[in-house]
Formats: C-alpha cells, sequence, structure tokens
C-alpha cells in the first residue's frame, strides 16, 4: 500500500469493530485504498463500510474533508497527506 | 428439560427459556437494529450452537454465533458468508440457515438474497457457495417476490448427505442427489396463479417448504395460495387445503417425531391475514387429509395480523411444543402440541423467525 497516513473518523455504532477507536489511520492514495487497508487489520469494519464486490454501503456516507465522496468519485476520490475522512450513516431507517 | 426459544425480529433477537414450556424468561434485545430472518439452534455438539443471520440497513448483512446459547456472539473476521468475486455479485441478506445432517456434524447450509446456497463444513463459521445451483440455466429466470428474490428453505435429507431440497420465491422446488452439483425442478402440480402459464416447470412463488422428519419422501409446502402435499418426495404435488380456513399461508412445519402432523396459519389471500379476524394453528394428524383448530387461547376475533414464513415452528420435545410469531409482535407457545396456546411476550417488533430446541 502506497500513500500518506489518513485519518478515517467512526460513527460510535461502528467502533467496537476497531477495537474501541473513534477513528483509525489507513493508507492509500484513494478512499478504496483507505478501505483496503482497513479491511487488513478491521475486516469486520470494511464489510460495514462496503460490500464484497467494492460498492460502498447505500446508506453510509463517507466525507473526504468535508464532501461527500460521491460526489469526487467515489472509492476513487483521492485522499492525501492532509485528509480526514469523517463516516456517518446516513438518514435512513425506521 | 431446558427450553430455548429464539426469536428473530426486524429489529434484534430476543431468547427465551424455560423448564416447563409454560413460565418464559425473555432477553433482548440481542443483535439491536439488525432485521434478523434467519436463526439456527445447532443441537449436534455439547453445548448448542446458535447461528443468526443480521442485516441492518446501514451497514448491510452479517452472519454471527454464539457458543454459550446467546450470551456473547462473535463474527468470523473472513466473511462467513460472501459472494465470490467473480460471480459479480453481493449477499443482501440471509434467510435461512440450517445444520446439515447428523452423519455431517460440521455441515451448515444458508439460503441467501440474492437466491443462492452456501455450505460450511466448519459449523457455520465460513461457507462456499454451493456452484452447481448457482450456474443453473433457470437463475437468470428466477425473480423477486414481495420479499426479495431468496432462497429461503433449505432441507437437508436426514438419512441421505448427498441429498438437498430448496425452495425459492420465485423459483420453487428444486433438488439434489448428488451433493449440489446437479439441481432438478420439482414443482410438478404446484399453480403458479400470476403467470399465464399456472403449471409452470419452474417460477413459483413457494413461501415454505416442510419435510416429515420420520418419513422424508413426504413434504408439505405452504404456496403462493395453496397449501401442497407430495408423498414422493416432491416428484408430484397435490394440493390439501380445502378444509382450512384459508387459501393463503406463508409458513408450513411439521412434528418432530409423530410421521404424518402439520401444522398451519391459514390466512385469506385477499386480506393477508386469518380469515374473519379469527387467529388459528391449524393441526393435521393425518398427512393433510383433516384440520383441527384453531388451537385454545388464540384470539378469536379482531386478529388481522399475518405469520411470516419462518415464524411457526415446533421444538424437539416430548410431547413437542409449537411456537408461532406474528407481524405485530406477539409470540404464542403451546406445550401440548398445539392443543391449548398462551401468550409467551410481545410488543415485540415484526417476528420473522422463530426455532426451539431442548437445551439442557
Amino acid at each position: 500500500m502506497t500513500g500518506m497516513a489518513v485519518t478515517v473518523h467512526l460513527p460510535s455504532m461502528l467502533r467496537e469493530l476497531a477495537d474501541g477507536a473513534a477513528e483509525v489511520t489507513a493508507s492509500g492514495e484513494t478512499l478504496g485504498e483507505l478501505l483496503d487497508d482497513i479491511a487488513t487489520r478491521h475486516p469486520t469494519l470494511e464489510r460495514r463500510l462496503r460490500d464484497e464486490s467494492g460498492v460502498l454501503r447505500r446508506y453510509v456516507n463517507f466525507y473526504v474533508d468535508g464532501e461527500e465522496c460521491r460526489r469526487i468519485g467515489g472509492v476513487r476520490a483521492p485522499v492525501g497527506r492532509s485528509t480526514e475522512v469523517m463516516v456517518i450513516p446516513s438518514v435512513a431507517g425506521g | 428439560m431446558d427450553v430455548l426459544l429464539a426469536i428473530g425480529t426486524r429489529k434484534g433477537l430476543w431468547l427465551a427459556r424455560s423448564r416447563d414450556r409454560r413460565e418464559w424468561d425473555v432477553t433482548g434485545p440481542l443483535l439491536p437494529l439488525a432485521d434478523v430472518k434467519a436463526v439456527a439452534i445447532d443441537t449436534r455438539r455439547g453445548t448448542p450452537r446458535l447461528l443468526a443471520g443480521a442485516l441492518t440497513s446501514h451497514f448491510g448483512p452479517s452472519m454471527v454465533i454464539s457458543d454459550d446459547l446467546g450470551r456473547t456472539w462473535s463474527e468470523p473476521d473472513d466473511a462467513p458468508v460472501a459472494f465470490p468475486a467473480d460471480t459479480g455479485e453481493a449477499l443482501e441478506g440471509v434467510w435461512q440457515l440450517v445444520p446439515g445432517p447428523d452423519s455431517e456434524p460440521e455441515v451448515v447450509y444458508a439460503g441467501v438474497e440474492p437466491s443462492a446456497l452456501f455450505r460450511s463444513t466448519d459449523g457455520g463459521r465460513s461457507f462456499s457457495l454451493v456452484r452447481g445451483l448457482w450456474e443453473h440455466p433457470h437463475r437468470t429466470e428466477w425473480f423477486p417476490g414481495g420479499g426479495g428474490k431468496a432462497l429461503h428453505t433449505v432441507i437437508p435429507h436426514p438419512q441421505d448427505a448427498n441429498r438437498v431440497l430448496v425452495g425459492m420465491s420465485t423459483g420453487g422446488v428444486y433438488q439434489t442427489s448428488d451433493g449440489g452439483g446437479s439441481w432438478t425442478p420439482t414443482n410438478s402440480g404446484i399453480r403458479a396463479d400470476f403467470q399465464p402459464d399456472e403449471y409452470p416447470e419452474f417460477g413459483q412463488c413457494v413461501h415454505k417448504v416442510a419435510m416429515d422428519p420420520g418419513e422424508p419422501d413426504r413434504l408439505f409446502l405452504q404456496n403462493h395460495g395453496d397449501l401442497y402435499r407430495s408423498v414422493n418426495g416432491g416428484a408430484s404435488w397435490e394440493p390439501i387445503s380445502d378444509s382450512l380456513p384459508g387459501d393463503f399461508g406463508f409458513p408450513v412445519a411439521t412434528h418432530p417425531h409423530r410421521p404424518g402432523v402439520v401444522y398451519s396459519f391459514p390466512i385469506s389471500a385477499r386480506t393477508r391475514s386469518p380469515e374473519d379476524g379469527r387467529c388459528g394453528v391449524y393441526r393435521s394428524e393425518d398427512s393433510g387429509d383433516t384440520w383441527t383448530g384453531p388451537g385454545d387461547g388464540l384470539p378469536n376475533e379482531g386478529y388481522y395480523s399475518a405469520v411470516l414464513r419462518d415464524a411457526l415452528c415446533t421444538d424437539d420435545a416430548d410431547p413437542a411444543g409449537v411456537y408461532f410469531g406474528s407481524r405485530h409482535g406477539e409470540v404464542y407457545a403451546s406445550a401440548d402440541e398445539g392443543d391449548s396456546w398462551r401468550l409467551l411476550t410481545h410488543h415485540l417488533p415484526d417476528v420473522l423467525c422463530v426455532r426451539a430446541a431442548v437445551v439442557g
């Protein structure tokens, strides 16, 4: 994996899948590569974020420096040295 | 005797335990917010293993296991049920978890959405896609029913590990006799009233199938309209619901020990609820020729809920217990094979499945 370490902030309901951490660091040059990296250390967490075919979960939003990733390339959204990624469940359910 | 009843709902799992099947200790919600369509109690090991399919709207499907009767749950690091990359598919949910035959104590089957069968040889920690069914030429012609395109019924033959029956909505019944390599549709006589050819080779909207454990060639099938019976292992089917108070239904269950005893929760096709608002579980002791019901203790008016395909079951005690849960969150239990019923719990979310077994 190449790229700089990027901070990925997790919602409270997913933290138990990252040993209780509120954030994890991951390496990569795109959002997809960050998720690949997360999958190596926290596989059950990664499965909550995208399915086995690599598609992001429909009701999970990924804000890359404040921009929802689907507006900037989805899993191909570029990330860099100072990027922050926030994972936020969307409004859904009842 | 200690009986465990697992209750999967639209928003979590509940467990109920009882020594006399009259007073129950109910705990939950476990797996909060998860849509639990499938639960299994695998009694083939010293401490029974619980397996549950859990789907959350945000975070997708998963499958979890408990080896301490529900106190703790774990999910394997590697996705237990996942489509291989070459299929291009992704798991949408686990609809059925079924232990294999006694001769294969580590085999567990999973029926999933989109319609596919998975098989585990390590007690349910990891599963492999059954390619023979996935690559069946009919697969592209199976389409979703109202609940999704799912393989919701798996019945391993109790004496022949190479024989397995599956049921799909839609698709119908398929069977293998070579361990999953090849599959044959076995729907002769089952009506599909939602298409011009009402008796097709396949494509029926089968809701549930149950096998008579003492006589495995005798099968019962709740279809999208009418209840059916086969006495030849599914080679042909005949309707048996003429005397039932309802021409529709979702579940069907068989007695664990007594051949020919079968349970139905008939409803009206027009309202998708019991005729005249009268809740009833009907029992036949002659393989569906005649029926008795509705059972003492059930609401006899104003009941307009339904019981879904996996929300009626028996336990393995003697006499057998019978259980059902409704879409409005009531669970009823009978400790006397369905003669009389008591409300076990209520005010739960929609009940999607129930499974019961003696666990101690």
